[in-house]
Order: structure tokens, then sequence, then C-alpha cells
């Protein structure tokens, strides 16, 4: 479980999060979904450290990551797994040595396990044959899948997906959505997407945090959205936006 | 301004960069690869210019030389010593800054904006000393192997280009070059081979490390970096003969 209590964070005096108190379920998909700009992946950055809150606290499971010292957020950070927007691989390695990386850093695993784990991944999320690939030489949906498969080769407690279909075609993107969804379950782990896709809300969505300029407007189960009960003019008219009338 | 702000964030480039590596092992092998990529992949442009720089130095000495009252041998002299002192080592490095600084800031400033350094970090690795350090210590150990290079391909091309225009044999010029020879210009064409790598890959990997947005500053960053580095040399070069000399 990870919860944010009055987290707060500005840019060169302009506020983008304003007093954020959210908790994001172990085993679930906790989905933040909003418009674009209104401040999702400067919370995900938040939340992995690599921006830091002006003020507030981010616990992950009691731990205040904010603050650690840098050794022990770095202990906390092997137990985060990270999709990025673009995938971030690394360009300058092989699909293999992408899922591989990790393991060679932070496990002790040997030559022939390292593989073994990184076949496993692969083989997770649906993907074969592609081993010795570039980064360059896959699709979006493959770059996307590898993504994954590297963010879950060490044992990770949390997964931060930062729009982790955009880009992708829809049938590629309900791919992705219940791999990451599949996922959670298996590894029972606190995953975090965020996303301005209605779809992945009704398809995955557990937990939703919705997010309007900078500030949480509503917290809560997807059925509650589905049935209207939301009482939020906001997320209602972003809720109307996604469906063609 | 700017320019004390950017001083001060070099310098904190420079400390983050040296904390307990996460995994040595890793890092004295991306080190050997950096080796192989500045040492072996400069060798060919190093060659070739101290082998001319050498060849017109000796053409034109004699040029300017023309009383016949100065012993050709001087002109020996004149070469293997401007080479040792300055011509290989400033030369070098600075055509080194071209080559060896725009590829490793661009490299990192890649790395910057396609989130990979981001990547990085969340997997709880210091960036900064992962992908500066190799690049830094490599440059250490090759540059100067470089120089030394490029120090007996000058004085060679001097030696060569005397003969075939007939300016001074071969034993006039060993005579020369011989004649005032001192173990303590060696060292100074080293002292400066040194000093001038460690400029030119910390500046270039901290002009790339710094780079935001993308690829527009990502070719911005890379030029940054050779300039930077080239005024940095002359700057040291004329620090180092004004101390040593
Ligand atoms: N590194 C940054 N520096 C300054 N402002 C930023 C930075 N990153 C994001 N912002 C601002 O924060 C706001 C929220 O951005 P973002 O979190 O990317 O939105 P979303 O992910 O919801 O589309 C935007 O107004 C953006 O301009
Ligand atoms: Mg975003």
């Amino acid at each position: 479980m990870i919860e944010l209590v009055n987290v707060n964070k500005s840019f060169n005096g302009k506020q983008v999060l304003f007093d954020i108190n959210a908790i994001f379920h172990k085993g679930k998909t906790n989905l933040v979904i909003g418009a674009s700009g209104g401040g999702k992946s400067v919370m995900l950055k938040c939340m992995v450290g690599l921006f830091k809150p002006d003020s507030g606290q981010i616990l992950y499971d009691n731990r205040d990551f904010v603050n650690l010292s840098y050794e022990e957020v770095r202990g906390i950070r092997r137990e985060i797994g990270m999709l990025f927007q673009g995938t971030a691989l690394f360009d300058s390695l092989s699909v293999e040595d992408n899922i591989g990386f990790p393991l060679k850093m932070f496990s002790k695993m040997s030559a022939e396990e390292r593989l073994d784990r990184v076949n496993f991944c692969l083989k997770r999320v649906n993907l074969e044959n592609v081993n010795k690939k570039f980064p360059s030489e896959l699709s979006g949906g493959m770059k996307k899948r590898v993504g994954i498969a590297r963010a879950i080769a060490l044992p990770i407690n949390y997964l931060f997906c930062d729009e982790p279909n955009s880009g992708l075609d829809p049938l590629t993107a309900r791919v992705i959505d219940n791999l990451l969804h599949d996922i959670t379950h298996e590894f029972n782990i606190t995953t975090i997407i965020n996303s301005h896709d209605m779809k992945t809300v009704y398809d995955i969505g557990e937990n939703i945090v919705f997010m309007h300029q900078g500030r949480v407007f509503w917290e809560g189960p997807k059925e509650e959205i589905r049935a209207g009960r939301s009482d939020k003019p906001e997320l209602d008219r972003f809720i109307h936006a996604s469906f063609i009338e | 301004m700017k320019l004390i702000f950017d001083v001060g964030r070099y310098v904190l480039f420079m400390r983050n960069m040296f904390s307990k590596p996460e995994r040595l092992k890793v890092y004295i092998q991306r080190t050997f690869d950096e080796m192989v990529a500045i040492g072996i992949g400069s060798l060919p442009i190093v060659a070739i210019i101290s082998f001319f720089v050498g060849a017109v130095t000796t053409v034109q000495t004699a040029y300017q030389l023309v009383s016949g009252f100065i012993a050709k041998s001087v002109i020996g002299t004149v070469v293997s010593d401007s080479t040792l002192l300055e011509l290989a080592p400033t030369i070098t490095c600075l055509v080194l800054a071209g080559k060896v600084g725009s590829h490793i800031a661009s490299e990192i400033g890649t790395m910057k904006v396609s989130e990979q350094v981001d990547a990085l970090e969340v997997m709880g690795i210091n960036s900064a000393g992962y992908l500066a350090l190799p690049k830094i210590v490599a440059g250490l150990f090759m540059i100067p192997c470089l120089i030394i290079i490029a120090n007996f391909l000058g004085i060679g091309g001097g030696l060569i280009a005397g003969k075939y225009s007939g300016i001074l044999t071969p034993e006039q010029f060993i005579i020369g070059a011989r004649d005032t020879f001192k173990f303590y210009t060696v060292f100074i064409s080293l002292v400066k081979a040194t000093v001038f790598s460690f400029l030119i890959t910390s500046i270039s990997s901290f002009e790339g490390y710094y780079t935001s947005g993308g690829a527009l500053e990502v070719g911005e960053a890379s030029t940054r970096a050779v300039v930077r580095s080239c005024v940095m040399i002359l700057v040291f070069d004329f620090l180092i003969a004004k101390v040593l000399l």
C-alpha cells in the first residue's frame, strides 16, 4: 500500500500539485485518471523520487519515502518497477540485456539463472524470439511489453505505469491493460497506472483516483463512476468527453 | 550569473558521481568498453593529425630560419620540443573534444531526454556515476596513451617531411631533437594530456546529463560540450604552462 499525505509540488513558483491525499491498495490496479496537464505524471514522479515534493509524506507501507536517506531510498527503489511513457528502454542494449539489467545490477544470479529469469519474464508478457533484438527494431506494443518485462524482472512490490497504452492501437492497448491487471493479481503488488483512457477504467480499474488541475477531486471504485454517482461535475465531464455520442 | 550556477552544478555533479558503485564488476566492464571506444575509435584521426602537424612544423620552421648561421639541426629541436609541449597534447585534445566530447554529450543527452536516465534512477542506480564515471576513467587511461602516440608520430612526421623535402637529413633532425631533450618536457606533455582528458570527458558528461527537452536540445548540449571543453583546455593549457615552466 502507498499513501500520499498532503503532498504539494511546484516548479519555479508555479504550483502543480495541491495537497494531494490518496491511497493506493496492494493487489489492485489503482488508476489515476484526468485530463492532460492535470499533474498525473508529476505525481507519479514524486512517488518514485524523481521529483522531491515541497511538502507532504509518501508512505510505502508506512515507510516515509521523502524523508529517508539516499541509501534507504535506493533500497525501496529495488522494490519498484516502472514502465515509462516512452518505455525508456536502453537503446544500446538488446531486449535480453535490457530485462537482465536490473538482475545484473542487484541480484547474485549467474548468467544462466539470469537468462532463465529473462525468458520467464518475456514469456509472461507473451513475447518470444526477440532476445537478441534491439529496441529500435520493435513495434510500440512490443516495446511496452519489454518495458513491463524489465519492470518485473526483480521481485517487486510496487509497479508504476505512466500512460501504458498511449500511442497504441485499441487492440494492443487492451492487451497491455489486461497484462498489467493479471500481473498485479498474480504477484500481489501495488500497481499504479496513469491513464486518460476510460476504456482502461472500465476494463481493469479497481481503485480510481481522479485528478483535475493538480487536485484530487474524487477517489473510489469504478462501480460508482459507472452508476453516475460521482457528484463531481469535473469528473462527469471527463467521462462524457470519452464517449462518441 | 549563469556561469557561476553552471560551475556549482558541475561541482555537485562531480560529487554525486562518486558514491558507492552498485556492482563494481559492471562498472569495470563498462570502463573497458569505453576504453575501446575512446582509444581505438580515436586512433586514426589522432594519427593523421599529429603526423601532418609535425610535418608542417618542420617545413614552416625551415622557412622561418633562413639564416645560414643557424645549424639545420635546430629545426629538429624546435619541432620535437613544440610537438611534445604544445602541438601533440593541445591540438590532439582539441580534436578529441570535438570527437569524443560531442559523442559523450549526445549519448548521455539522448538517454536523458528519453527518460533512460530516470529509468536508471528509479531502479536505484546512481545514474551520474553509472554513466559518467566509466567514461572519465577510460579517458584518463586512453587519452594520455593517444598523446604518447601523437608525440611519436608528430616528431616522426617532422623528420620524414624534413627528409623528403630536402630540408635536413634524419641524422641532423635527431641530433637537434636529442640536443635539448629533457624528460621534463615529456612529463608536461603527459600532465596536459591527463588534465585535458578529464576536462573533455567530465564537461561533456555534465552537459549531456543536464539536457532537458528533445532532439534539438541534445544537439545544443553536444555543441556546448565541445565549445566549453575547448575553452577550458586552452585555459588550463595556459595555467599549466605558467605553473610548470
Ligand atoms: N519538469 C517540469 N518543470 C516545470 N513544470 C513541469 C515539469 N513537469 C511538469 N510540469 C508542469 O506540471 C503540470 C502537470 O504536468 P503533467 O504531470 O505532465 O500532466 P499529466 O501527466 O497529467 O498530463 C503541467 O502544467 C506541466 O507544465
Ligand atoms: Mg503525463
